[in-house]
């Protein structure tokens, strides 16, 4: 005999992976779908504003890096937050972060006039002193806020809502997109193994299955159930396993035929054995593959459903509403849709790339 | 052979090719040099891996996109590896052509093969519709295809193996190629095809006078047709000379091993008194329902004795291993089928099982027959976890190791996956799962046929050797006459699921009495050349 055989076993898995790890732009995709996720789960909690706060001074206001109130904003907002007082402005001064107003009154001054500032997004710790009774003076600090991808309708911070959305968006994606993938596994797996007349009748459900209107099914399931974010992992999750299954049927009739499951029959194995032993390990390759290109899927339907309403409500959001919301604004704030469509594009983008590296790496025949 | 003095039509010199895999460059052909002069046939001869195809893939330029050549291939003094792609793929089809082993893939099944011959007629030469349809009804004649005018309107899917292996050769040979390459044409088909083919092809080779390379990992098939034979191993040309040369004075170690590579000797003949291991009555298997039922078996009866092995040798599609796995109780027959006077037939899969320890198969594949996903060990010892589940991890480990052993692997290779082994390898652990459950009965379903020839030799002396230390009783499955002779104690030759012939090994291979098992036996050896037995 040749011992030709190299010094460490590597198993099947492991040899996929070092492949996958040569293919530069699934392992870019990779890293970079890690970063999404990283940022999804936490950043939320990192970014300078709520992702529910509103901001009733600064709607629509476009994306920037340097911080909000912009100086030319700041005079305008002083003399609409005077004349809700009902002072009249007599002059103002900006001393580095501080802002002094001078104003006057036809009748004496009120203290709690400083609360109209302090309600201002613009303005914090307003003092008054009185030089008179009809005049005073306002010191306020300016309040600064950070917008880095503006805001949007209702004022409310971009940057926060799109990673907000993201997590939303991917937890539904890889949560019913594992959902699908397991139930379709095992049903098309069964269906597969079992052949004959136990084949037909299961491929025929999964048949009347594809043949009800996806949409209705939705609303069937949202009157009867209520509204909640897990019903949208069992809807859609309940709806993609159907292509799920085919494909893993397909696969197991061609491997049933393989001569070592035929062996393992010969041995005595059982069937349940030779399902979870034989059929399910060697399924699990194209499976992966299939839903690395199933979560993108997942994501749109769902974006789809957000759209109509029976997805996630507000304030929560994910990538789909805010893509709808930009669409709107389109033509007078071009970035409430550009960056939200910017994170799923590329997420999706990247998806597919990691997908198209997983099948090379898995496929066997590709050595 | 009397040409030699003319400048050679193709000179191979200083070729070597290389392949960049993800895992390192491989190299699969090294400084090989062979010419082929017009009206001469050069057979190319190695084992599987052995760069035979790799060298003539190069010229031709069919080798994949990672693949580095250098060194020089000069045909009709142009070489072929600095040509344009267009100049080359002018050559190709029109001076060299090209056969490939598998007739079921290399035509198209949505085109008649009637368009299928005329377009590259039409495509290389200024025939018109009409001359070119004459031309193709010409070259189907020439390759003795019956009614050509009906072959033109055929689908290939309505022809045989046989027969699109020769629409194939008539498609090469329309352009009057001064080459032709031909990659293991007949290994694809069975014996008596195989002899068929040969003999034409060796017969158009010298009616047109062309220059022809043949590419085999059969040493002995090349003997009536070649006139010079090179012998490569692992990319290297060991050995190269006129054919009576090679096989009348081999030089090389190697060369003189494939000769010899046909398994030799004979099995001890088993006591006639034994007691009936396997006994089965008309088994008859039939797939599919009503309208479109085929009866692969057909009435077959069996007595199988301990200690002895039966032959059951037939073409594909005889039916023989479809009656294997009845006896097996792998696929549903009719029939009656005593395993130690036990009724097996009627068993479910619960009453089966401890019997299915007794009774242990060896397939054909044995790149199919082994999960990918698990490591050797484990899959010599699964048939413990069913009927041994008292022993524990360590135990079925120890045994793992000592069937590996007894299998002659090293037993160290026990934690390795299966893409790591070798075909022979493969075959050993398949062999090894069977044997770890002390089976009374073996049946080995092809066990040779996908390997080479000289790792078929060892398996058979393993085999041998194995059934006489255990006592075993083999039901051995071949279309393979060399391999059977070796094994078995009795023959049954099998046609279209029905008994042609029975007997013992000897007489039944020295003295055939049905027409076609004479024909097997003429196809087998006459082309294999066998040394007298």
């Amino acid at each position: 005999m040749h011992d030709h055989i190299s010094a460490h076993s590597q198993s099947l898995w492991s040899k996929a992976w070092t492949r996958l790890k040569r293919n530069r732009a699934a392992m870019a995709s990779l890293t970079y779908l890690v970063l999404m996720v990283l940022a999804c789960s936490f950043g939320p909690m990192l970014a300078p504003n709520s992702y529910s706060e509103l901001f009733q001074s600064y709607t629509r206001v476009p994306a920037s890096l340097s911080a909000y109130p912009r100086a030319e904003q700041i005079g305008p907002a002083i003399e609409a937050t005077a004349a809700r007082a009902r002072l009249d402005l007599t002059g103002w001064q900006l001393q580095g972060d501080t802002v002094v107003i001078e104003v006057s009154a036809r009748r004496a001054i009120d203290p709690r006039a400083v609360q109209y500032f302090d309600r201002s997004d613009l303005f914090a710790d307003t003092r008054l002193q009185a030089t008179d009774d009809t005049h005073a003076t306002l010191t306020a600090q300016i309040e600064r806020h950070w917008f880095f991808f503006g805001t949007d309708a209702t004022g409310r911070d971009l940057f926060a809502r799109t990673l907000i959305a993201g997590r939303v968006s991917l937890a539904i994606g890889v949560l019913a997109g594992l959902v699908a993938a397991v139930i379709g596994v095992f049903y098309g797996a069964i269906a597969g193994f079992a052949g004959g007349r136990t084949d037909q009748i299961m491929m025929r459900v999964v048949d009347v299955l594809y043949s009800l209107p996806f949409i209705f099914f939705v609303i069937m399931l949202v009157v009867f159930f209520g509204r909640n974010f897990l019903l949208m992992f069992v809807a859609v999750g309940a709806v993609l396993w159907l292509d799920m299954a085919r494909i893993v049927r397909g696969q197991t009739l061609s491997l049933r035929r393989q001569e070592f499951v035929e062996a393992a029959e010969a041995l005595g194995v059982s069937p349940f054995a030779i399902l979870t032993r034989h059929i399910i390990p060697n399924l699990l390759g194209p499976v992966i593959v299939f839903l690395t290109l199933l979560v993108p899927n997942v994501i749109i339907l769902e974006s789809f459903l957000s759209y109509l309403g029976f997805g996630v409500q507000e304030p929560m959001s994910s990538w789909g509403i805010l893509i709808a919301q930009g669409a709107r604004a389109m033509p007078s704030a071009n970035w409430m849709l550009a960056f939200p469509a910017l994170f799923l594009i590329s997420t999706l983008f990247a998806l597919n790339f990691l997908g198209d590296g997983l099948r090379d790496a898995l496929d066997p025949k590709d050595h | 052979m009397s040409i030699l003095q003319d400048p050679p039509l193709i000179e191979v010199r200083n070729l070597s090719v290389h392949f960049a895999t993800p895992e390192g460059d491989t190299q699969a052909v090294r400084d090989v040099s062979f010419a082929v002069h017009a009206g001469e046939t050069v057979a190319i001869v190695g084992e599987s891996g052995s760069g035979k195809s790799q060298s003539m893939m190069a010229a031709m330029g069919l080798l994949p996109g990672n693949a580095r050549v250098t060194g020089e291939i000069a045909f009709k003094g142009r070489n072929l590896l600095t040509l344009p792609r267009r100049a080359l793929r002018e050559l190709r089809g029109a001076e060299l052509a090209m056969i490939f082993q598998e007739p079921m893939t290399s035509l198209d099944p949505l085109y008649r093969i009637g368009d299928q011959l005329i377009e590259p007629i039409r495509r290389h030469s200024r025939l018109s519709a009409h001359d070119a349809r004459a031309r193709a009804l010409e070259m189907l004649g020439l390759v003795r295809l019956p009614e050509p005018e009906r072959m033109m309107r055929s689908y290939p899917h309505e022809l045989s193996g046989g027969q699109r292996q020769r629409v194939m050769i008539a498609m090469a040979l329309t352009n009057d190629p001064a080459l032709l390459i031909a990659d293991e044409p007949t290994t694809a088909l069975d014996v008596t095809i195989q002899a068929e083919i040969l003999a034409l092809m060796a017969d158009l080779q010298k009616r047109l006078g062309m220059g022809m390379v043949f590419i085999s990992h059969d040493l002995n098939m090349v003997r009536h047709i070649a006139d010079r034979v090179c012998v490569m191993r692992a990319g290297e040309v060991v050995e190269h000379g006129p054919v009576a040369q090679i096989f009348e004075a081999p030089q090389h170690p190697y060369t003189r091993a494939l000769i010899d590579a046909d398994p030799k000797g004979h099995k001890p003949p088993a006591p006639t008194n034994a007691p009936v291991l396997l006994h089965a009555r008309d088994v008859t298997v039939t797939f599919g329902t009503a309208p479109h039922q085929v009866q692969a078996v057909r009435g077959l009866s069996l007595d199988l004795r301990a200690g002895e092995t039966v032959g059951i040798v037939g073409e594909s599609g005889s039916g023989k291993s479809t009656f294997a796995r009845a006896l097996l109780r792998l696929n549903q027959s009719e029939g009656e089928i005593r395993f130690d006077g036990v009724p097996i037939s009627t068993l479910t899969r619960a009453q089966m099982r401890p019997y299915r320890a007794q009774m242990q198969v060896v397939f054909q594949d044995p790149f199919g027959a082994l999960s990918p996903r698990m490591t050797a060990g484990q899959i010599v010892t699964e048939g413990l976890l069913v009927h041994r589940p008292d022993l524990t991890r360590a135990a079925r480990d120890a045994m793992a190791a000592q069937a590996l052993t007894e299998v002659q692997l090293n037993p160290e290779f026990r934690n390795r996956y299966i893409h790591e082994f070798s075909g022979g390898q493969r075959q050993r652990i398949a062999i090894a799962r069977a044997l770890i459950l002390k089976p009374r009965l073996l049946v080995l379903d092809e066990p040779t046929s996908a390997l080479d020839r000289m790792v078929q030799a060892q398996v058979v002396d393993l085999l041998r050797d194995l059934q006489a230390r255990h006592q075993l009783t083999y039901l051995f499955i071949s279309h393979d006459l060399a391999v059977v002779r070796a094994m078995a104690d009795r023959v049954m030759v099998m046609k279209s699921g029905e008994l042609v012939e029975e007997g013992p090994c000897a007489q039944v291979l020295h003295a055939p009495r049905a027409a076609y098992t004479k024909r097997l036996i003429a196809a087998a050896f006459d082309t294999q050349a066998m040394a007298p037995a």
